[in-house]
């Protein structure tokens, strides 16, 4: 059940940040707590908040914690611009404006019975680890688990710890690729593309969730489609310029959809034909 | 001496060889041998001759890159069922870059000359071979494309 948005969805709440992590040389980790001493926010897999660096501006972030343990609100963010920059320059301790959840979950009910393939790339692996930590827990409802991760190189490779345990796993498949290393890197380098065709998960009965740069899901669809993947089998992450993340101010409008209320997850089937416009 | 008709069956089992007709299948042998590299060994290295061409049975081996004053360039890793090696085809016959076994490797390699020979006077089996070596390099060269996109980049 995807949490609804609150009638003062509009209005930041105070969290302080009870630790931060350093991810990689432009990626940090932070977990909140409501600043009130209130409830923390339930969420499902795949929605987001909206962050606000008190006196800079506001930025929508997926939440990458585990769903089950909703006491523990957890965003892993890219330093790119000036909101995620101020964001990035927060110790333990400080507050942060959060509004949300939003948006809609990955079918992680859905996806019950079948195979399930994750295919993520860069730091789109931070909005599906909240799917990755919901099979995980329910692990006995789902049939093969393949967890495909690219980056650009070694360093690159978010949550490394947590993909080797995942590996380490006797019921789960993590294969992770990166575009070129050095000889001290021992796993794949190509990309994440050519991990699919070795991921042995029946085509016919799975359901697969990506999520990274536009480009990378389009290729991964490519080559979903051609080894047999129906494209309602197959479930995508978009991006826009969100900002009031209701419906309402129209900045994340993609076709007849907003990415923030109707989105970020959608079925592949639902914007195949939007996917080709150039420029939308 | 490893036999002839035992390289067969091994041509056999490898996907690239998947449908082709035992007589193909067995003049290729004729030109075959069974190899193994341990983790860390060199299978070729740029810019010598491309006297073989290879067949992954199983394991993995790296494409690289050498960069004077650094350690080799990883460009690509390649696995069970997949081909190295296409250097035999094209003139001046020689090894675009390094190869090294990344664990233990077991191939069949296909001698070149002896190849080329063969697909002379065969040109049916000529065709075969190359139009299953096509879809190859084509996936190959896409693949590389993708790379230069810098798909993961920050968008």
């Amino acid at each position: 059940m995807v949490a609804k948005p609150k009638l003062d969805a509009m209005t930041p709440r105070p969290f302080t940040i009870l630790t931060r992590r350093q991810e990689l040389a432009d990626t940090f980790t932070i977990q909140l707590a409501p600043a009130d001493g209130g409830a923390n926010i339930q969420f499902a897999p795949g929605q987001f908040n909206m962050l606000y660096a008190f006196g800079v501006g506001e930025v929508p972030i997926s939440i990458s914690g585990d769903p089950a343990q909703p006491d523990k609100l957890v965003h892993t963010i890219r330093d790119v611009g000036a909101v995620t920059d101020a964001l990035s320059k927060l110790n333990k301790g400080a507050q942060v404006g959060v509004r949300g959840p939003f948006g809609s979950a990955w079918p992680v009910e859905d996806a019950e019975g079948s195979d399930v393939v994750i295919v993520a790339g860069g730091i789109g692996l931070a909005p599906l680890r909240p799917a990755i930590e919901h099979v995980l827990a329910n692990r006995a409802k789902y049939g093969r688990f393949v967890i495909l991760y690219g980056a650009r190189n070694p360093a690159d490779v978010l949550y490394m710890k947590q993909l080797q345990a995942w590996r380490g796993r006797l019921d789960t498949f993590v294969d992770v690729t990166v575009d070129s290393a050095g000889r001290d890197w021992s796993g794949n380098v190509g990309v994440v593309t050519r991990l699919i065709g070795r991921a042995n998960f029946d085509p016919h009965h799975t359901k697969v969730f990506v999520c990274g740069p536009e480009i990378m899901m389009r290729f991964t669809i490519k080559e979903l489609n051609a080894l047999g993947v129906a494209k309602d089998d197959i479930y995508v992450s978009m991006e826009r310029n969100m900002k009031c993340a209701i419906g309402h101010c129209g900045h994340c409008q993609f076709g007849g959809h907003f990415i923030c209320k109707d989105g970020p997850v959608f079925p592949y089937a639902r914007i195949e034909s939007l996917l080709q416009v150039r420029g939308l | 001496m490893v036999k002839v008709e035992g390289l067969d069956k091994l041509l056999a089992e490898h996907p690239f060889f998947k449908d082709m007709d035992e007589d193909s299948r067995k003049t290729l042998a004729g030109c075959a041998r069974n190899e193994r590299f341990d983790a860390g060994d060199y299978v070729a290295h740029e810019g010598k001759p491309a006297e073989r061409f290879y067949f992954i049975r199983t394991g993995t081996v790296a494409l690289e890159f050498h960069i004077p004053g650094q350690d080799g360039l990883v460009i690509e890793t390649l696995h069970d069922g997949e081909v190295f090696g296409w250097s035999w085809m094209v003139e001046p016959y020689e090894w675009a870059y390094d190869i090294r076994a990344v664990e233990l490797t077991r191939v069949i390699s296909l001698e070149a000359t002896c190849l080329r020979k063969k697909l002379k006077k065969d040109n049916a089996l000529g065709f075969e071979l190359y139009s299953r070596f096509v879809p190859v390099m084509a996936k190959r060269l896409n693949s590389a494309r993708q790379q230069l996109t810098d798909m993961y980049g920050k968008s």
